[in-house]
């Protein structure tokens, strides 16, 4: 009776609900990960070369032509005839190289270029494991400017958003209580954050650069900005909406103004103060990435950027994937605050 | 004449009407208070007790009048002054003992960490709560728990005034009482000063040892002030027995049903527009000291009402 198993045993059915999902969750990556190797599947080509009898290696030897020499040309493709040319010559792989190579001695040979294309450019799911793992394995090599380990590149980024986070935290939320327990002020300001919390934190990049002049202090200010509008407004939201009982409790006790906004508004405010705070870092991850594609020098940002001009998507999509995982932790950090301050009425 | 300890006097409470005139709550209302003595004030909706309440405290400012407490005039809130509100105001944040010492903690800064917690978790335990129950959050306890520990966070403030707002109007009638109990038993062991309001005529009885009367509002007043002639300590069950019981109830009711309303805008004529005091059946020797009252001679009859000044 599977209607019978399904409503007894609630904690066994949720186990297998989590199950399902896991199984489910698979079952969808592996069959992206199919679809992607598929359509992005390029054939072995044939090897391009040329295949000698052992007569004409005969031939070509006996013109005093090193063995590796002549399979390095059959390689290359090139005809018998020309290997023979060559081999008249009498010159060794390296003079000729010296001499600008065999097409500049007059014989020709298949252009590099019209090499058959290969079928895509965009890497497969293979090529992404490999850089993937070598990324994982070796995360904070240094081999020269533009050539750090993503670890490193992920390191500046996070070092960027902490700071210019930890600023707007140290300003929003000491204002977001003046605004929250003054009405007056709450009116004073409200048109400001009104005009202000909408302009896109690029916006201001310009304006940064300018006034700061330092590509590295923009990038920090434009983190600072866009993570200052929700952290103020939830805190301001958060400190007015304490319910008035509890703030008569503080006054019956005689809490003076500094201990009732400690002991009473903060922990009655600090659910929606953490919400905000985590809406507020999930932006400063997003910009910090548009912020560094648009100052460069180093951070994730700039390595998509740079992965792009150089085409290499295997790693660009590696850099893509360090930002989303990243991106995903900093948010359960505060999803776990979030319910460590929790409380139900 | 001496001051009684809690001296409300002419208390006026107006209210824009949000038509551009203003709205008169409640008017000159004046009573005392003794030492020691339990309050409870009666009074239909709109009478303006709950801001009577908040004036006491401190948490409201009468439009004019005083409130003066051991001579002097009360302005603001105070740890004097405890309150137990009706929607129990814990912090949901903090445990129910978390909650005490919070409250403890306020008056008695200069206390040890363990005294602070001992003296919580005593207070705790004479409203009947210790155990796990003690480390719950005010949303894991019921509704009648969530009162008890309200009720301790007040006693153990040794507050010299303890005000409480209808602190069992949301709950259910068998909680109710033992709570009731508990608080009777607390107070008799601490001899505080209680003011409370009330919508039950019977718990009113059951616990006070006199009950202010409030007019219909607007223009509502303290009429009259009925002594509980039941002698202490009270049981539920006895007290329903006595003789003078189903006096001072009907009493109640009358006034509050019909008198109430008649008497609405008048003022009491007396002195400083004090309430008539009401004392019915027979009354024996009271051990409490008989507040404001002049020399009655009619005032052992029964069934007899006998008129203030």
């Amino acid at each position: 009776m599977p209607r019978q198993t399904m409503f007894s045993g609630g904690g066994k059915m949720i186990r297998n609900f989590d199950a399902r999902s896991a199984i489910l969750s698979f079952v969808i990556l592996f069959a992206g990960l199919f679809i992607w190797q598929i359509t992005t599947y390029v054939p072995e080509t044939e090897l391009v070369g040329t295949v000698l009898s052992d007569e004409q290696q005969e031939v070509l030897l006996s013109k005093d032509m090193a063995a590796e020499d002549i399979e390095f040309y059959a390689s290359q493709g090139i005809e018998f005839s020309q290997i023979d040319q060559i081999a008249g010559l009498g010159l060794s792989r390296e003079m000729i190289e010296m001499a600008g190579g065999i097409q500049a001695l007059g014989i020709s040979a298949p252009d590099e270029n019209s090499a058959p294309a290969p079928g895509s450019l965009f890497p497969s799911p293979g090529q992404i494991g490999t850089e993937l793992w070598a990324t994982i394995t070796d995360p904070f090599y240094v081999a020269g400017t533009n050539d750090m380990g993503y670890g490193i590149q992920i390191g500046y980024s996070l070092l960027r958003v902490v700071i210019g986070y930890t600023l707007a935290a140290a300003v929003a939320i000491p204002l977001g209580f003046l605004i929250g327990m003054s009405p007056l002020f709450y009116r004073a300001l409200d048109p400001y954050i009104q005009v202000l919390k909408p302009i896109s934190p690029l916006a201001w990049m310009p304006i940064a650069l300018f006034t700061i002049g330092d590509s590295e202090l923009s990038s920090i200010f434009v983190i600072f900005i866009c993570s200052l509008w929700p952290m103020l407004t939830n805190t301001a939201f958060g400190v007015a909406n304490v319910r008035a009982d509890w703030v008569n409790v503080a006054r019956t006790h005689e809490l003076g103004s500094v201990k009732t906004a400690f002991t009473v508004i903060l922990p009655a405010a600090a659910p929606t103060i953490i919400t905000g705070m985590r809406i507020s870092i999930g932006i400063a991850w997003l910009v910090i990435v548009a912020a560094e594609m648009l100052v460069g020098g180093t951070g994730i940002g700039y390595v998509v950027w740079n992965e792009w001009n150089g085409l290499r998507l295997d790693r660009m999509i590696v850099a893509i994937l360090l930002i989303g995982v990243m991106g995903m932790l900093l948010d359960a950090a505060f999803a776990r605050l979030q319910r460590a301050v929790a409380y139900t009425e | 004449m001496s001051k009684p300890f809690v001296s409300v006097e002419r208390l006026t409470q107006q209210f824009p009407d949000g038509a551009g005139g203003t709205l008169t709550v409640f008017e000159n209302a004046t009573f005392g208070i003794e030492k020691g003595e339990f309050v409870c004030i009666l009074g239909h909706s709109g009478c303006g007790k709950s801001t009577i309440m908040n004036i006491l405290a401190g948490l409201a400012e009468p439009t004019s009048g005083v409130v003066k407490m051991d001579g002097f005039e009360v302005s603001g809130p105070s740890l004097d002054r405890g309150v137990v509100f009706q929607n129990y105001s814990l912090l949901p944040w903090l445990s129910a003992l978390k909650n005490v010492i919070f409250g403890v903690k306020a008056r008695y800064p200069d206390w040890s960490k363990e005294k602070v917690e001992d003296h919580a978790k005593e207070y705790l335990a004479m409203v009947g709560l210790d155990g796990d129950a003690i480390h719950r959050k005010p949303a894991q306890l019921s509704g009648g728990m969530r009162q008890r520990v309200s009720i301790a966070r007040a006693f153990a403030n040794h507050p010299k005034l303890l005000l409480l707002d209808e602190p069992f109007g949301a709950l259910d009638a068998l909680t109710r009482g033992t709570i009731q109990d508990e608080l009777v038993k607390i107070w008799g062991g601490t001899e505080q000063t209680v003011f409370m309001i009330t919508h039950d005529i019977d718990e009113a009885i059951f616990l006070a040892d006199r009950i202010l009367l409030m007019t219909n509002g607007p223009h509502a007043r303290v009429a009259e002030s009925v002594e509980i002639t039941l002698p202490r300590p009270r049981s539920r069950t006895t007290v329903v027995d006595h003789p003078n019981y189903y006096a001072i109830r009907n009493h109640l009711v009358h006034f509050l049903g019909e008198r109430s309303k008649e008497l609405a805008g008048q003022d009491t004529g007396a002195e400083d527009n004090k309430p008539e005091t009401i004392r019915l059946g027979q009354t024996g020797p009271r051990p409490a000291p008989e507040p404001v009252l002049e020399p009655e001679p009619e005032s052992s009859g029964p069934d007899l009402r006998a008129v203030n000044q």
